[in-house]
């Protein structure tokens, strides 16, 4: 896992939960290109954080986390997708829920909500393999101690260490009962993480009895190498 | 075109398949899933697929009707915008040109079509892109009933546009007069979106 910031030339800015497409060129012409979510908040701001988890076997991850250097200079597009954003605006409650490296771009929804703009209440429910997984640790631990309506809780699904407080088993339907707004405060849900996690998540969801017009989801496969 | 420094990639993909893969994308084995929300499931029985001109209907199937119509199976390959392509993957299902003969239409009443889905989804197409055989609805993957997360009961399949064309559970194919955008062509994706001229955002 590795954080990145690329200072932009004529970014137009971004929103929240929106990414960029990456594109490699080798000296012989050979291409390759992937998506990556944007880590940094929302806004005109040039320079463009990404957070991109190496994917063993993969093409562009592993040259990103391993190869690239200060003063590297990338082909970077964006920003793309304007479906699965947060627009700091909204009055709605805002229930993010992460699995894993999905948690990337709704650390970017909690870091614009952490700018003046705006103070919905939120909660993140974050789905990690162990403690040593969990992206963005501290950081999150600092947005939660400011106690200014931003609840977290983290779920390990493979062992905690002693003392553990959060939760330790996948998330299921009940957890996201305990964790989530009540139906009646109409929250706007977003979901990311790998294909699986988010199908289970989505689908309790909608069983809780929440309006799928309120959820949004972004998936990404063993192989998709996105993000 | 800007040489990345360090980077020389894996150039893996065979020669017999290179032609095959467009400008940008790669080789997946998998089959990855990509929706804006949750799966639908739509129970087979109230399943039915229905064309229409503006609000005017001009046919509708149910499973058994559906079923019923002249049934193909073709090979096609895929390719998704956000950079996967798959090879080699097996349909069943109806060929647009069977619907409309199904439907009893010799010619088509408008040049574009929008397909509507259970969840809301839409997207656009022009009519010639769904005939002469380019185009399906197809409700089985690999010799089995195609499953919910991959657009179950029934997809629309249109292999030579990006896959955001091949619309998930599909249920309305309306013809319309004039062109207009679907839900992610609205939102910054391409009109037509033809992966050999990489057509993936607005403006490409």
């Amino acid at each position: 896992m590795r954080s990145i910031t690329f200072e932009t030339k004529a970014w137009a800015g971004h929103m929240a939960g929106q990414h960029v497409d990456i594109r490699l060129t080798a000296d012989n012409g050979y291409q390759a290109q992937r998506s990556y979510s944007i880590a940094s908040p929302a806004g005109c701001a040039p320079d463009v954080e990404l957070t991109v988890e190496c994917v063993s076997g993969g093409e562009v991850s592993p040259f990103l986390t391993e190869e690239l250097r200060a003063g590297d200079t990338i082909e970077l597009r964006g920003p793309i997708g304007g479906y699965f954003t947060w627009n700091p605006g909204s009055s709605s409650p805002l229930m993010l829920i992460a699995g894993g490296s999905g948690v990337v771009p709704l650390m970017s929804m909690l870091r614009t909500r952490n700018q003046p703009a705006s103070k919905v209440p939120a909660k993140l429910l974050y789905s990690s393999r162990s403690a040593e997984d969990i992206i963005y640790r501290d950081e999150l631990d600092r947005l939660a101690a400011n106690r200014d309506g931003f609840d977290l809780v983290h779920t390990l699904t493979r062992g905690a260490p002693a003392g553990w407080k959060g939760q330790t088993r996948r998330v299921d339907r009940d957890m996201l009962a305990q964790c989530g707004f009540q139906l009646a405060e109409e929250p706007q849900i977003l979901v990311c993480g790998p294909t699986s996690f988010v199908e289970t998540v989505a689908d309790q969801l909608v069983s809780l009895g929440h309006g799928e017009s309120a959820i949004k989801t972004e998936r990404f496969g063993p192989t998709g190498d996105k993000r | 075109m800007q040489v990345t420094r360090g980077f020389k990639g894996k150039q893996g993909d065979s020669k017999a398949t290179t032609h095959r893969v467009p400008p940008g994308q790669y080789v997946t084995r998998e089959f990855p899933v990509l929706t804006s929300g949750p799966t639908q499931r739509t129970p087979l029985a109230s399943w039915s697929l229905a064309l229409q001109a503006g609000g005017q209907l001009l046919a509708r199937w149910n499973r058994a009707e559906f079923e019923a119509l002249p049934q193909t199976e073709r090979t096609f390959d895929l390719h998704c915008v956000t950079k996967w392509t798959k090879l080699d993957t097996r349909w069943r299902g109806v060929t647009f040109d069977d619907l409309l003969k199904a439907a009893g239409l010799t010619s088509t009443p408008h040049m574009y079509v929008m397909a509507h889905c259970d969840g809301g989804y839409t997207t656009n197409l022009p009519v010639a892109d769904l005939m002469e055989g380019k185009a399906m609805v197809v409700t089985h993957f690999d010799g089995l009933p195609l499953p919910a997360e991959h657009g179950g009961p029934a997809r629309l399949l249109v292999p030579h546009l990006y896959l955001w064309k091949s619309a998930k559970w599909v249920r309305r194919l309306v013809f319309m007069e004039t062109n207009a955008p679907g839900f992610w062509e609205s939102l910054g994706y391409h009109i037509y979106g033809d992966p050999w001229r990489e057509q993936r955002y607005s403006g490409d």
